[in-house]
């Protein structure tokens, strides 16, 4: 089998991840911040450790700006929900994601104005496009730092370089960079960074949350939930302190385990390590889908410009029914259609009927890549099977 | 003499984190509940001894941490 669905939920994990979340349901399993006794403790020790890995990899100084949630998905509603009023404005682009539009989409209807940037048709940003859209009643803008439909990566230091002069505060989308490119908060200016454990962290499932900057006020954002948190237990209203303020119930506690594994794994590796890696394997993968006749590689077709994740069609042969053909066929998983993007197909041209996305990973191979190509290849000369 | 310290904190992640900075510092550390005496945000504290109070308050200036107080048990 050749999994290619990294963009979606990055497999197979390093080993160690699915040691540690079996170690901690098996040794420790106890609740973080509750109770005080030794397996309370060291539940907390795994969640710190993991605050402080994020912290270095996002290079925030204070690992307590590293807050948990269920995903990148959870922290920007989180931010766009908290921080956005009626008559507020907000800024983003034409490649966003459903985890972006759809909180922006209903925040516009209880009255935030919403700006939305084009984007050229192979996913780029003009960043002067987007300074032109700043209004002085903007109060937040919210970029993805690399498209989960074709891997374009928007220039973040650029856009932070110019939110940070003008005051509004910029939240980036980093589902699908963070473990990969290079995220560096501090020189990026990045105020609010939205995270998720199982792309390239190589966590489980259900991890994920948001890095705020140490120059950010957090009183700026109020959290959207309340609940318990172990902390000022004598009082009904949630604590302003970082990070209970944002972490009401129990946690995810055994997934954040396994995604300290996975943090754990790339700081063994290196991250640009694996970057290199996926960016050869991108070229390859490029590079051998444009051979093929029929087939339309979307994006910049440059893999130093993009993630892993690549996208194609195929000329007389829906999306769906490539993948449908890739799975039993060839053993290949991919993800066809609109990828909870439609604003990015928009963009790129490609609505309603979508792409495939192909997306390695950190253990997919050149061989791999030789036999999806191959596989592309076949299709595209008829070779389909009913 | 007070042979022990605790540091109050606000939040259990503030408790672990003092602890893992005062490991590094080469302290007697220990994660203890809270002494029912005192009043705090967190049901966590961190005992140190007392005759490292001052070490343990700059190790934890240098990386930050912001903590409650530090009260000498008794």
């Amino acid at each position: 089998m050749i999994y290619l669905d990294n963009a979606a939920t990055s497999w197979p994990k390093p080993p160690a991840v699915a040691d540690a979340v079996t170690r901690f349901l098996r040794d420790v399993g106890a609740s973080p911040g509750r109770s005080g006794h030794r397996l309370a403790n060291e539940a907390e020790r795994v969640r710190f450790d993991c605050r402080a890995a994020l912290a270095e990899l996002f290079n925030v100084r204070d690992p307590l700006r590293a807050v948990f949630m269920l995903n990148a998905t959870a922290a920007l509603n989180f931010v766009i929900h908290g921080l956005l009023e009626p008559g507020d404005h907000v800024v983003t682009t034409g490649m966003e994601h459903n985890a972006t539009m759809r909180p922006l989409r209903a925040a516009e209807k209880r009255g935030v104005e919403l700006s939305i940037v084009a984007c050229g048709p192979d996913g780029t940003l003009n960043v002067d496009q987007l300074r032109d859209r700043l209004r002085p009643t903007t109060r937040l803008c919210v970029v993805n730092h690399a498209s989960n439909v074709c891997g374009t990566i928007l220039p973040i230091r650029e856009i932070g370089a110019l939110t940070r002069a003008r005051g509004v505060p910029l939240l980036v989308d980093a589902a699908q960079t963070a473990g990969t490119l290079p995220i560096d908060m501090a020189a990026d200016q990045i105020d609010l960074l939205a995270f998720t454990g199982h792309k390239s962290l190589l966590g489980p499932t259900g991890t994920g949350g948001l890095a705020l900057a140490d120059e950010f006020d957090p009183a700026r954002l109020p959290p959207l939930m309340q609940g318990g948190t172990g902390s000022k237990s004598e009082h009904e209203t949630q604590p302003e302190v970082l990070p209970d303020k944002y972490e009401p119930g129990t946690p995810n506690i055994m997934g954040l385990a396994g995604l300290l594994a996975g943090l754990e794994y790339i700081n063994e590796h290196g991250r640009a390590a694996i970057r290199t890696h996926e960016e050869e394997l991108t070229a390859q993968l490029i590079d051998g889908l444009r051979r093929i006749a029929g087939v339309r590689v979307l994006g910049t077709l440059d893999a130093r410009r993009q993630t892993a994740a690549v996208s194609f069609t195929l000329a007389d042969m829906a999306p769906g029914q490539v993948a449908q053909q890739f799975d039993e066929h060839f053993g290949i998983m991919c993800r066809p259609g609109l990828h909870c993007a439609p604003r990015a197909h928009r963009t790129l041209g490609t609505l309603p009927a979508g792409t495939v996305r192909l997306a390695p990973g950190p253990f997919t191979t050149r061989e791999d890549i030789a036999q999806v190509c191959a596989a592309v290849a076949r299709l595209a000369a008829g070779g389909a099977h009913g | 003499m007070a042979e022990f310290a605790v540091i109050l904190v606000h939040t259990t992640s503030h408790a672990i984190q003092a602890e893992r900075v005062l490991k590094r510092a080469d302290l007697t550390v220990k994660l203890v509940p809270t002494p029912r005496h005192l009043s705090s945000d967190c049901g966590s504290a961190v005992r140190i001894l007392a005759g490292e109070q001052e070490a343990a308050q700059e190790a934890l200036t240098v990386v930050g941490l912001e903590i409650d107080r530090i009260e000498l048990l008794d």
